[in-house]
């Protein structure tokens, strides 16, 4: 198993980039996440880091070594393709011997890992079928097991859960992450997925059009995102965005948003009059009459143990997560008031977050 | 009924299309069936007018075929020893005898090697040139392939005289090389073209998982690529064989003594007083030989390939 760092990693496509300078380190034994919408250039990272593409520019260590300019066959790295990529002409078991094979390891040893492997992802019973009639489950697992077959450093993955139906994707990204904790392999996971990267990884780099936005803990990515992109992209509903004009001194506690003093983590960078924007989660807004942040009730949303309420208020659009008995009616003018140490002050220019007492230390891209 | 029809065929709608397909089958395959028949008829069956459906098979055509034979004077003749053999016995009824080998058998070998040393270079070359066109960043990619497909744009013959002259100079003229660059120049085109489609159509992450796995990019290409280009492989080396096969005109050209192919040799089989037909026919259906069996051998991926991968999964 290995460590992998990633040093300003750039690739691209004749005049087009579609990494930008990325850095980022994946520890030993972690299920680390590559997040980002289409075209953000996940699997173009994913790709260089196995070797099938090679960066136009950058480091690439896996265990200290740097091996970014080396061919994937000498990387000792397994990879699960998006639509799995089963070799088609070969039965279950061949496809998962193969890898072994090119190793030059005996018949015997190579029968005795097969068996293992089949016995670990639940599928002995399938392994001189070919592969073309497989259920979506037992090609992922069939694409698992010629992954894990060999022992490799490292695993890729590249949305290997894209391909199956949601209901069963639930249950394999459990098969994949108790796998995982079995296992303890560095595993590099490509997906665009916000909640599945929240449910499954140990780390989180989230990507924007070839740009690593933030790079962290799923917590510290939720609680403070590094950017209004990050904010927006993580979170269901989105963190709500408050868009007002002022400026702020370092050490500040407080900032005017028309007339109303809102708390917030103090801010420890200062600011020249500019655009700015206030991040609030759902979760930490609250109806109260007595707030002096007022916003009109547009309408709620019903989601069993609670509820999305939409206000209308100055400064945007507003979304508060209540619990479900609290009753309201639309066209209702009511007070919010925000958790104040949860805030975050965006540069809305930049995007980029404003360092405040919360989030030092967050990484940025 | 339209192509897209959802309804299942009906038992009359069947039996119509069986009975069309039967008589379509009946018009192509009728020069086919004369031949073959025409080949075991005697000389004299062979031009009867109206022409005989029903006949006594005779092994007359195969045997004269083979061989070469002289008209002896009448005494000599029936102071021959009975004959030996059954082939003997064939030509003696005509009041002949077999004075020696045709060249036939050997004019046959040598399309088989020139037919199948052209196919295989043209394959072997068009998989390798089609893999790099498909997979790899070649300069001036688009402009390569279309240089290549131009050379099919006129006629080959067109440029007989040149290839001729060449080829003299070379010492290449008559000579089973020369026959099987010539034909693998031909082919390489329609060969690069139809596998680079094929290989397109494969998608990459099949030989990147076996890159990741360990494998070489060349044992990729070997043990994952053709497998799977099997298909395509098949239906473009059908092509190749019956063009190689059938060419005429370059081999009447360049070849006669030592490398001519059956194509020119066929017609010029002429049997003692006039053109033998039954020998013709029997070497015509000879030669239809490899090329079927070849086609039946690999018909089930024929059958897929031109489809051009239409349905493949
Ligand atoms: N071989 C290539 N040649 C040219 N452009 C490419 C190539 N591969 C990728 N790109 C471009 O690079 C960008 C990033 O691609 P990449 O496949 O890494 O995105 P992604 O984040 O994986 O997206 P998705 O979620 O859609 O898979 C895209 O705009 C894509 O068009
Ligand atoms: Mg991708």
């Amino acid at each position: 198993m290995a460590e992998i760092v990633i040093r300003n990693l750039r690739k691209e496509f004749g005049a087009f980039t579609a990494v930008q300078g990325s850095s980022f380190t994946i520890a030993d034994g972690e299920f680390f996440m590559l997040l980002g919408p289409s075209g953000c250039g996940k699997t173009t990272t994913l790709r260089m880091i196995a070797g099938l593409e090679l960066p136009t520019s950058g480091e690439i260590l896996i265990d200290g070594e740097d091996v970014s300019q080396r061919p994937a066959s000498q990387r000792d790295i397994a990879m699960v393709f998006q639509m799995f990529a089963l070799y088609p002409h070969m039965t279950v078991r061949r496809n998962i011997s193969y890898p072994l094979v090119s190793q030059g390891l005996p018949r015997a040893q190579v029968q005795a890992k097969v068996a293992e492997v089949a016995r670990i992802l639940g599928i002995s019973d399938i392994l001189d079928k070919s592969v073309g009639g497989l259920s979506g489950g037992d090609r992922q697992r069939v694409a698992l097991g010629r992954a894990i077959v060999r022992n490799p450093k490292a695993f890729m993955m590249d949305e290997p859960l894209g391909a199956l139906d949601a209901e069963f994707r639930e249950h394999m990204a459990e098969e994949l992450r108790a796998l995982h904790d079995r296992m303890r392999a560095t595993t590099v996971y490509v997906t665009h997925d916000q909640l599945e990267a929240m449910q499954m990884g140990d780390k989180i780099v989230v990507m924007n059009h070839g740009v690593v936005e933030q790079f962290g803990t799923p917590q510290q990515i939720y609680d403070h995102p590094a950017s209004l992109f990050v904010a927006d992209f993580i979170g269901s509903p989105a963190m709500n965005f408050l868009a007002f004009h002022g400026a702020v001194q370092a050490g500040e506690t407080e900032v005017d948003l028309g007339g109303v003093r809102l708390a917030l983590p103090e801010v420890q960078e200062a600011a020249s009059p500019r655009d700015l924007v206030l991040g609030v989660r759902p979760e930490h807004v609250t109806l109260s009459d007595s707030a002096p942040y007022r916003g009109r009730i547009l309408a709620s949303e019903y989601l069993g143990t609670t509820q999305i309420i939409t206000l209308d208020c100055p400064h945007g659009r507003v979304k508060a997560r209540a619990p479900s008995g609290q009753g309201v009616r639309s066209g209702e003018t009511v007070g919010l008031s925000f958790r104040a140490e949860t805030l975050a002050l965006f540069d809305a220019a930049s995007g980029r977050a404003l360092r405040t007492a919360a989030n030092r230390g967050v990484h940025h891209g | 009924m339209s192509a897209h029809s959802v309804t299942e065929p009906t038992r009359l709608s069947k039996s119509i299309a069986a009975v069309l397909v039967a008589v379509y089958a009946l018009i192509t395959l009728l020069p086919l069936l004369w031949i073959i028949s025409t080949g075991f008829k005697s000389g004299p069956d062979s031009i009867s007018y109206p022409p005989k459906v029903v006949f006594a098979p005779s092994l007359e055509g195969y045997v004269n075929l083979f061989t070469t034979r002289t008209r002896i004077g009448a005494e000599q003749f029936a102071a021959l020893p009975p004959p030996e053999t059954w082939y003997d016995r064939i030509v003696r009824q005509s009041g002949t005898v077999i004075a020696g080998q045709s060249r036939f058998g050997e004019r046959f070998l040598n399309s088989v090697i020139i037919g199948f040393g052209s196919t295989f270079l043209s394959i072997f070359l068009g998989t390798l040139a089609a893999y790099a066109f498909s997979r790899f960043r070649v300069p001036l990619k688009d402009d390569l392939l279309f240089f290549i497909l131009s050379t099919r744009m006129m006629p080959p013959i067109a440029v007989a005289i040149p290839i001729y002259l060449m080829y003299r100079e070379l010492g290449l003229s008559d000579t089973h090389l020369g026959m099987i660059l010539l034909y693998t120049a031909v082919n390489i085109s329609l060969a690069v073209w139809l596998l680079k489609g094929f290989i397109d159509e494969i998608p990459r992450e099949y030989e990147e998982a076996a890159l990741i796995d360990g494998y070489t990019r060349f044992q990729a290409f070997r043990k994952v690529v053709l497998p799977q280009a099997a298909t395509g492989i098949a239906s473009t080396a059908i092509f190749c064989l019956i063009f190689a096969w059938n060419e005429y005109a370059f081999a009447v050209l360049l070849t006669s003594g030592n490398a001519q192919t059956a194509p020119p040799f066929i017609p010029t089989i002429i049997g003692v007083g006039g053109q033998d037909w039954p020998a013709v026919a029997a070497g015509a259906t000879l030669f239809l030989l490899p090329v079927m069996i070849f086609t039946i051998l690999l018909r089930k991926h024929l059958l897929r390939g031109i489809t051009f991968g239409a349905v493949r999964k």
